[in-house]
């Protein structure tokens, strides 16, 4: 007979997608706790979420911007207008 | 023999936030380093007769964009006046010649450590985000630089959230290692 799992269990795939979620703060208060209770016992998603969260902590640091897609767009097709040249 | 090529079709999805990147810490105006980033792929465009192919498509794409923070400067530098821009060279007052070049070249503006710091830091994730497929890069900077919501971009890219989450799942995965690699 299959063992009946938690309502707290999570796997392994969706601990760490709450743990993507959560970088941005947009994990549920219930998704954090299952992700807390798998962080106690499962190494994997340790090591996961030390490293994410590391990710997060550099792009802070490094302030990184983007040009918008519509600037990107303008760009490309005055590059193509002189392309056609 | 040169082992670089041109391809100015790919040079805005390839380099556009590269360039742009690395010219908003130095002229700390979003409008003016869109525009010099614009007018450097121009001017590579006209001048790509002279690429040799030692160097790679970025590097020879960056030395053009040097040249054109250091026109913006000389531009700035006649209309304020010479004086107010000299008053502030932390040089030793005997280089006159090429001290605007030498402070371009040297970080300008950015004298504190940790300020080069986060430069480089900031490059070298460009550099790693560069290398995600196009689509995962794109929506890790709207989610992550742009910081996005989920339903904008859902919306926007017809997408759903859990393939949202999957592909930011394959970004952030792929970015750490990049950078495990390149960075510590």
């Amino acid at each position: 007979m299959e063992e009946k799992k938690s309502f707290l269990f999570v796997t392994c795939d969706e601990a760490k997608q709450i743990c993507d979620k959560s970088q941005y703060g947009e994990a549920s208060h219930w998704e954090r706790i299952k992700l807390n209770i798998r962080l106690s016992w499962c190494r994997v998603t340790r090591a996961y979420t030390q490293n994410n969260k590391k990710l997060t902590e550099m792009m802070k640091q490094a302030k990184l911007e983007t040009v918008e897609d519509k600037r990107k767009q303008d760009m490309k097709k005055k590059l193509q207008e002189e392309m056609a040249k | 023999m040169p082992t670089h090529q041109l391809d100015p079709n790919l040079w805005i999805d390839k380099y556009a936030d590269y360039l742009f990147n690395y010219t908003i810490v130095r002229v700390k105006d979003r409008e003016t380093a869109e525009d010099l980033v614009q007018e450097t792929f121009l001017a590579g465009l006209k001048s790509m007769e002279n690429f040799k192919g030692e160097a790679s498509e970025r590097t020879w794409l960056i030395s053009i964009l040097k040249r054109k923070i250091i026109d913006y400067y000389r531009k700035i530098n006649s209309k304020k006046g010479q004086a107010e821009v000299r008053v502030n060279y932390s040089g030793d007052g005997e280089s006159e010649g090429d001290w605007l070049e030498e402070r371009v070249a040297d970080n300008f503006d950015m004298n504190a450590e940790d300020s080069m710091q986060n430069e480089e830091l900031g490059l070298a994730i460009e550099d790693c985000i560069m290398k995600l497929p196009e689509k995962q890069a794109k929506i890790f900077r709207m989610k992550t630089i742009l910081g996005y919501d989920t339903e904008t971009i859902c919306n926007e890219l017809n997408i759903t959230p859990s393939n949202l989450w999957v592909i930011i799942h394959r970004a952030r995965t792929a970015l750490m290692s990049c950078m495990e690699e390149n960075w510590y």
